[in-house]
């Protein structure tokens, strides 16, 4: 591996993804002076039983794109590299959750401090953190001992106290894992590695404990003051460790690992890294959702701090029942605009649990599908806004608060207001037969305020493009912006307490021929045809309602259309409510979905 | 021709069964390559760690942390006893002791001086591993498990709960169409596994566990009685360590749905044979699904098995839809055509032209099917 890159000579990109079940690959290449996706191609992922080699699905997957492309890159089962005339690529990258992705526990002092920076570290990095265990947690001592045998998670990071400060609750929680010895997940015969990330003066102490029935690393603390979190070097062991330790123990990785120009990331890390890249180069705040079979994360940067969370068990087939459980059969039943009987519904959902490969064929499957998806999206949004806040326990007095206007401790980053872009992906959201459906979606689930463009990731390509833009910003950045992201469109939605019959905007929007103005009543949804082009709009918010520059204030700005267009949202924000009405309920969802081309026939339905 | 790779469930009168049975940490294997086994045999053993306990030696004499291992009375590693006293505090001039005495029966595991803590383990529990299966050893990885092969009929079902169980199969419905009710459940199919049709009520689950059956492998079940059952919503499809009697294997979904006629005609053709069933399930990558094995008497040498290529799905392929609105209907591949379809939902998808028992002839995604394996 040579992590001495020169960007300038990289004009043929290689990237894949290793998914649980599919590898995707595509060819970037420079083209007319600007880098463009030029073809992708996939194939399924060989990690399990017959093939148990990794490196099989990779190859189908690049052989398809060879096909493709009529480009060669291999050279019997080798990636040639660099370029040589018109074949071989300059540089291959590859992502991978395959085999379950990388399982942590993590653990903190205080469960709402260092135990948060311990999940946000992990999180961060891409893994699924599996529990969190805490000197404050509540268990008890061999509870937790149990829980940790029970799990077998791939890695621990340990976390605890500020530099300097009291060793004992630390010591206390390595002694919980001394006590346990815990066993790794994957392969029998190696030591669990352990991050240490604590109190340095405890690191002695800690390593007495851990350092023989354990591999144990320590690094930089997680927590070294109150005021301060310093996330990157737990981030960075963590990445290290998953490819030497619980990558090396998957079939056909070391094989892939010597194939690849920098390490393999996990996927959902690599997401993460091309979101902080937009919202750094664009300067917005930023949420992007990955909506999948089994989890979905929600990634955001909001004030610049970067947060990711994963919903392990919200997801659309594999844990599809899970949703159903968590939102409850009225909340899936409050999208859709027809009668369903109970046990009926929970049968086809649990169908659909047992075999997640199916598609929904009839528009009344579909609808349902989309009705989930809605709530799993919520779900998951939800407790990303609890987990992405400030630090906690931060001191008042501390003297950089004012810089930042952060008036106390532990509030959620996430301001809606403020948000400029929500970009969603995954199959639910970028395969939906009508775009419109994908960002009716994205719009209930999150109830965006005031002004908020939406997008989706066209073919899931965020997980390449997140690695790539570690060691080639650029590329990753305008193959984003014109290969990746489909933009939606913007939606429009005023913000406070309204009355039934008020109107909730007035609006005049500004097109190069022609003038679109009007009025927008309480409950209405309206679709402007807008491309995506810059229009100039002035917006006058309803009494008592705000749009964007306060409440009662004239906003005069700049939006942009998309493939679906400018959505007017006038249902409602904070609160948004849907009425228990099921025939006025049944009959707004009708007229919504009319008035946003959602669904065809819906009479038929 | 085109070809559809779609996922089938083995449904084998007669194939190579092969089983890996492993510890969850090292231990004993008790067997060799080449030993015959019977279904309850203990292959391998080990002994897990005890629960451990932690007692906060400094509170409770009151003392400070890193004076708490002179007051220890016993060795790491020493065996102590409940109600043994494991601490005492100095004092003061000899008088005014504290003692500790030992909360259970165990061993001395870790004494800590920042922490003040001792941490006791009680007694390892043993844990056995049987062969769950008739058959004979033909790879052992040591101190981890053993591979035993054996012949015989599997069927996977699409979900299961509880673990392992076993006994003799009787079918006890008249038909694969038929409901399995409480009325058919007697005293006799106590440690037996039993099949029933379409469908069984909580109820009758109830009814089952009360009298002892060992199984029962049913072609639907409610999703509403699965949680009533559970005490729990299934939330994803991760099943087996479930603790609720009878293992519970559905062969084809959630309502009331009639068991694929081959399922039920070779489960009949084996009716009074011993079978072990096994409900666990896994729907995630790696996917486990529930089994019925019925190992032959002896090796017959006709093995049926199927190999990728048996589950493309080409012109003529017997295949059953697994989705609404055609749902557990059974018909032939017409044709393949290469092009994507739209489906009413407006969804662009790769198709199969599918000719129904009846004569009926729709369009149906691929992704939808599966192959029935003759």
């Amino acid at each position: 591996m040579d992590n001495k890159i020169n960007t300038e000579d990289i004009k043929v990109i290689l990237a894949t993804d290793c998914g649980s079940t599919t590898t995707k690959a595509i060819l970037i290449q420079f083209v007319d002076g600007a880098y463009r996706l030029t073809h992708r191609g996939e194939a399924p992922t060989t990690v399990e039983a017959p093939f148990e080699d990794v490196t099989r699905g990779v190859l189908n997957a690049i052989m398809e794109l060879e096909e493709l492309s009529g480009r060669k890159i291999l050279n019997d089962e080798s990636i040639i590299s660099p370029t040589q005339d018109e074949s071989g690529v300059d540089i291959y990258i590859s992502t991978s959750s395959a085999g379950g992705g990388l399982q942590m526990m993590v653990g903190g002092v205080v469960k709402s401090m260092t135990g948060e920076s311990a999940q946000r570290a992990a999180l961060g990095a891409g893994a699924i953190v599996m529990d969190v265990l805490a000197s404050n947690d509540g268990r008890l001592y061999h509870e937790k001992v149990q829980r940790i045998r029970q799990l077998r998670p791939d890695m621990i990071l340990l976390s605890g106290g500020i530099d300097g400060g009291t060793v004992t609750h630390v010591v206390e929680l390595a002694e919980v894992l001394e006590a346990a010895n815990p066993k790794p997940r994957l392969g029998i015969n190696y030591k669990l590695p352990v991050i240490y990330a604590g109190n340095n003066k405890a690191a002695e102490p800690v390593r007495k404990r851990l350092g023989e029935i354990t591999d144990l690393i320590t690094v930089a603390n997680i927590r070294p003051t109150l005021e301060e979190e310093n996330l990157q070097p737990s981030r960075d062991k963590i990445h290290d460790l998953f490819m030497e330790h619980v990558m090396a123990q998957a079939p056909g990785y070391k094989k892939l690992m010597s194939w690849t120009d920098v390490p393999i990331m996990p996927t959902p890390g690599a997401v993460g890294e091309i979101i902080k890249k937009i919202a750094e180069t664009e300067k917005i705040e930023v949420v992007g959702v990955d909506i999948g079979g089994a989890t979905t994360d929600v990634f955001s940067v909001f004030q610049g701090q970067f947060n990711r969370t994963v919903s392990a068990n919200l997801g659309m087939s594999y844990s599809v029942c899970n949703v159903l459980a968590e939102s409850g059969f009225n909340n899936v039943a409050r999208w859709v605009p027809f009668d369903m009987d109970e046990t009926d519904l929970t049968n086809r959902i649990g169908n659909k649990m047992i075999r997640p490969t199916t598609i929904p064929q009839s528009l009344e499957a579909l609808i349902i599908e989309q009705a989930i998806a809605r709530e799993a999206l919520r779900l998951s949004f939800e407790q990303h806004k609890e987990f992405a806040v400030q630090l906690k326990g931060v001191q008042t007095e501390r003297t950089i608060s004012d810089a930042f206007e952060q008036t106390s401790s532990g509030e959620t980053l996430v301001n809606l207001m403020d948000l400029d872009m929500l970009v969603g992906s995954g199959g639910v959201l970028s395969h939906a037969p009508r775009r419109h459906q994908a960002a009716r979606m994205l719009i209930d689930a999150f109830l965006p305020e005031g002004i908020t463009q939406i997008a989706v990731d066209s073919i899931f390509m965020m997980p390449q493009l997140g690695i790539l833009s570690t060691i080639h910003p650029k590329a990753a950045v305008e193959v984003f912006e014109k290969d990746c992201l489909i933009r939606l469109g913007t939606c429009i939605a005023p913000v406070g307490k309204a009355k039934s019959d008020q109107v909730m905007l007035d609006y005049e929007f500004i097109f190069p021929d022609e003038r679109i103005g009007g009025e927008l009543m309480f409950g209405d949804l309206k679709l402007i045809p807008a491309q995506f082009e810059p229009v100039r709009v002035r917006l006058t918010p309803g009494k008592g309602l705000d749009i964007g520059a306060g409440k009662n204030e004239v906003l005069e700005t700049k939006v942009f259309g998309g493939v679906v267009g400018i959505i007017l949202d006038g249902r409602g924000r904070q609160p948004f409510t849907l009425t228990d009405d099921t025939d006025f309920r049944v009959q707004s969802l009708m007229k919504w979905s009319e008035e946003t081309n959602e669904y065809p026939q819906l009479e038929a339905a | 021709m085109s070809r559809s790779y779609t996922p089938g469930l083995k449904i084998l009168a007669q194939t190579k069964i092969i089983k890996k049975r492993q510890l969850p940490m090292k231990g004993t294997v008790h067997l060799k390559i080449g030993d015959i086994v019977k279904p309850d045999e203990v292959v391998a053993s080990t002994e897990i760690p005890g629960n451990v306990q932690m007692v906060n030696v400094a509170n409770q004499l009151n003392v400070e942390p890193e004076n708490v291992p002179e007051c220890m009375l016993v060795e790491l590693d020493e065996s102590i006893s409940k109600g043994q006293i494991i601490a005492e505090s100095k004092g003061i001039f000899g008088l005014f002791k504290s003692q500790l005495k030992s909360p259970i029966d165990g061993t001395l595991a870790n004494v800590s001086e920042i922490t003040g803590q001792a941490i006791l383990s009680e007694p390892p529990i043993p844990v056995a591993v049987d062969a769950y299966t008739s058959g004979k050893i033909t790879e052992i990885e040591d101190q981890e498990g053993v591979t035993i092969e054996t012949e015989g009929v599997l069927v996977q079902g699409i979900l299961g709960i509880g673990g392992e169980n076993r006994g003799i199969l009787e079918v006890v419905t008249t038909s694969p169409n038929d409901e399995l009710t409480a009325e058919m459940i007697q005293e006799k199919h106590k440690g037996k596994v039993i099949v029933g049709g379409s469908f069984l009520t909580k109820d009758t689950f109830e009814h089952a566990r009360k009298i002892g059956v060992a199984g029962i492998v049913s072609g639907g079940f409610d999703y509403t009685d699965l949680s009533k059952i559970l005490g729990y919503s299934l939330g994803v499809a991760i099943t087996g360590s479930e603790n609720i009697g009878p293992s519970l294997i559905i062969t084809e979904g959630f309502g009331k749905i009639g068991m694929a006629e081959r399922t039920y005609e070779l489960l009949s053709a084996n009716a009074g044979k011993f079978a072990a069933i096994n409900g666990s399930t896994q729907i995630r990558a790696g996917v486990i699904r529930p089994e019925i094995i019925i190992p032959s008497e002896r090796e017959n040498g006709e093995i049926r098995d199927y190999e990728e290529a048996d589950l493309a799905i080409t012109e003529g392929s017997l295949i059953r839809v697994i989705r609404a609105p055609y749902f557990g209907r059974v018909g032939k591949v017409k044709s393949l055509p290469p092009e994507l379809a739209k489906m009413e939902s407006e969804t662009m998808v790769r198709v199969a032209e599918i000719e129904f028992e009846d004569g009926t002839i729709e369009i149906i995604p691929r992704a939808n099917l599966e192959m029935i394996l003759t």
